[in-house]
């Protein structure tokens, strides 16, 4: 078992507590529409809006509208369905003996979504613009630069000779949809918000990454500082925290590197700007919307929104020392490893003596 | 205050009073509260609910990362890198000796003798506490009422402070579970539930996962903090000891955490072993 298993373990514990009390809560649907009634969060000691506690972005809707789908909204009755579908292909188990059944256990650990507080939203896509729910379409330049990386990530070899072949996620590196912008990694898509004078500091629970905004206007680094979560920086429009984030690499999955098997974003080069805006609409709800920019990548930009519901209970979160616990890395290397020995020796006992 | 908080707060000072007696630094009765070493009567400007205001980006300097105790320079491991990996002096940070049972202390010249393998630091592990306080990289705090957090530059690694609703340490782990209140102008971070795997510095330094630390961050100037640590493990050491170092703020305009995200730097050290290897 895994560290990771064992630090999911704990989710368990207030995740099965959570199910009454997520199931009776508000459509976030609801809150989505209600974001223009008035309702005035409470304010910290040093006077800014309160964002504060342990919130989740676990959702089943997709961040694209399926193709079958032409209406923006579906009714709560379908949008009850289409969530109850989700959760049974989720908890769904591969046939025993195949390489699919190869996973965590995830339903034994509390991972499902459906086992802890998630997001609800009437919406059909988490894309609000363009209004088809789809990203836009990929520049000329973009889709050159997909097939040469393309090529690139097939010079490099099989996905298993060696680490640095593997996905970001195995890796520990990054989770590549948490940040920024922030999409549900799969599971343990929990946050915590804590702020100081001066400061927004958002943990996302996966690798325990700390996204550390300051508010006082100061400029982004030189444009040749590049870092994995880019650079952001804040400010408050009314109850709104507002976030600019710039300076990323080009080496989340699907964000201009070689493994296009992106998580989030499909490919924006490092060019990338995203804005997020984070708007507490009641007690238990961030509206959380972001747009990417990236004229490389798409003609336009796009938006999306969703909500962010207070995790019930109130955290805490548990340190996630992915990198730490990572034994399923070197398995599945030595794995490879031994498999192509295997396959050598089988091969030399063919050959005629 | 609830009963369980009351408790864990008697628990606590028990706790401290216990160790400041063996240490022989108990203040008297009544006495007003016991100033840190290096202190004076700095009084710390105040957040907007009244605490001492300790938020900013904080750095030690000096050697304790390369030997928490008084060490003369030495070259380093990598004879390639010469002069730039060599060790600095350093008079230490320990008070004293520290206390090590004999077994343990053949195991920490050991863990010395094999550090080019063994510290965990070269595998971009967490570093635990209290080193990441003084590794060479700042690290953030961030107060807010409930949590106080401590942000490391250093693997990105993350300390939520409990100021309110406490609770024993649920499991081990890397940087510990921590519990915090406010001593007057100190704020004391009680801090247990680690595991066995971090090291105190590059000197193979070590101790058990019944690690306990008591650390004491005093303002005794705008810029500067005293940081007093007590460490306990009876596994490893005969009595409580204690490190003392001042830490200084970031005072740069621009100061801010960068990305240290190391993990992607000893992919090779750590899985090269076992890339596939050309035919």
């Amino acid at each position: 078992m895994t560290r990771r298993l064992l630090i999911g373990f704990g989710i368990v514990a207030f995740g099965v507590l959570a199910i009454p009390v997520a199931s009776q809560t508000r459509s976030a649907a609801a809150n989505t529409k209600t974001a223009a009634q008035p309702y005035t969060p409470p304010r910290t000691p040093d006077g800014q809006p309160d964002l504060q506690g342990f919130w989740t972005n676990s959702i089943y809707t997709p961040l694209e509208r399926p193709k079958n789908v032409t209406k923006e909204f579906y009714t709560p009755e379908e949008a009850a369905e289409m969530e109850k579908r989700a959760a049974e292909r989720e908890s769904a188990e591969p046939a025993a003996g195949t390489v699919a059944d190869v996973h965590y256990d995830e339903a034994q650990f509390g991972l499902n979504r459906s086992q802890a507080t998630f997001a609800r939203t009437l919406r059909t896509s988490l894309i609000v613009d363009p209004p088809d729910g789809r990203m836009p379409p990929l520049t000329a330049e973009a889709q050159k630069r997909f097939a040469d990386l393309a090529a690139a990530r097939k010079r490099m070899g099989a996905p298993f000779d060696r680490v640095q072949n593997m996905d970001i996620d195995d890796r520990c590196l990054i989770m590549a949809g948490t940040a920024p912008p922030m999409l549900s990694p799969g599971y343990m898509s929990n946050y915590q918000i804590v702020q100081a004078p001066g400061y927004v500091m958002i943990l996302v629970e996966r690798i325990h990454d700390a996204r550390i905004i300051p508010l006082d206007g100061r400029p982004h680094p030189p444009d040749n500082v590049r870092q994995w979560i880019g650079s952001s920086r804040g400010h408050w429009e009314g109850k709104t925290l507002v976030v600019e984030s710039r300076n990323f690499n080009s080496k989340r999955p699907g964000v201009g590197d070689w493994q296009l098997a992106g998580l989030a974003f499909r490919g924006a080069s490092q060019d990338m700007r995203v804005t997020e805006w984070f708007t507490r609409v009641d007690a238990d709800t961030i509206l959380y919307r972001f747009t990417v920019e990236d004229e490389k990548t798409w003609a336009r930009p796009w938006t999306a929104e969703l909500p962010m519901v207070k995790l019930q209970p109130q955290g805490p979160l548990f340190e996630h020392a992915c990198h730490e616990g990572n034994y399923g890395l070197v398995n599945t290397l030595a794995g490879a490893r031994l498999e192509e020995k295997k396959a050598a020796e089988d091969a030399a006992k063919k050959q005629p003596k | 205050m609830s009963p369980r908080f009351a408790r864990l707060t008697m628990i606590a000072a028990g706790l401290l009073v216990a160790v400041t007696t063996v240490i022989g630094q108990a203040p008297a009765p009544g006495s007003p509260t016991r100033q840190p070493s290096g202190g004076g009567t700095y009084h710390a400007p105040r957040t907007g609910d009244g605490k001492p205001n300790l938020n900013g980006i904080w750095q030690a300097l000096n050697t304790a990362n390369w030997d928490i105790e008084a060490h003369a320079a030495a070259p380093g491991l990598i004879t390639e890198l010469g002069a730039s990996i060599a060790v600095p002096g350093g008079l230490g940070v320990v008070e004293g000796e520290i206390p090590y049972k004999p077994e343990a202390l053949a195991k920490k010249k050991a863990n010395y003798t094999d550090r080019l393998k063994l510290d965990p630091e070269n595998k971009c592990y967490l570093p635990g506490v209290p080193r990441g306080t003084y590794m060479p990289f700042p690290f953030q705090i961030l107060q807010s009422q409930k949590h106080i957090m401590i942000v490391h530059e250093f693997a990105g690694a993350v300390r939520t402070i409990y100021m309110e609703n406490q609770t024993p340490a649920p499991a081990d782990s890397w940087m510990g579970w921590s519990n915090g209140r406010w001593d007057g102008e100190t704020l004391v971070v009680d801090t247990t539930g680690f595991n066995d795997q971090t090291w105190f510095d590059r000197a193979g330094n070590f101790h058990s996962d019944a690690l306990h630390v008591v650390e004491r961050f005093t303002a005794r100037s705008a810029d500067t903090l005293m940081y007093d640590v007590t460490i306990e493990d009876p596994n490893v050491f005969t009595r409580p000891w204690k490190m003392t170092m001042p830490l200084y703020r970031r005072v740069e305009k621009n100061a801010q955490l960068m990305e240290f995200r190391c993990v992607e730097f000893v992919e090779d050290l750590l899985y090269g072993h076992l890339r596939k290897q050309p035919k």
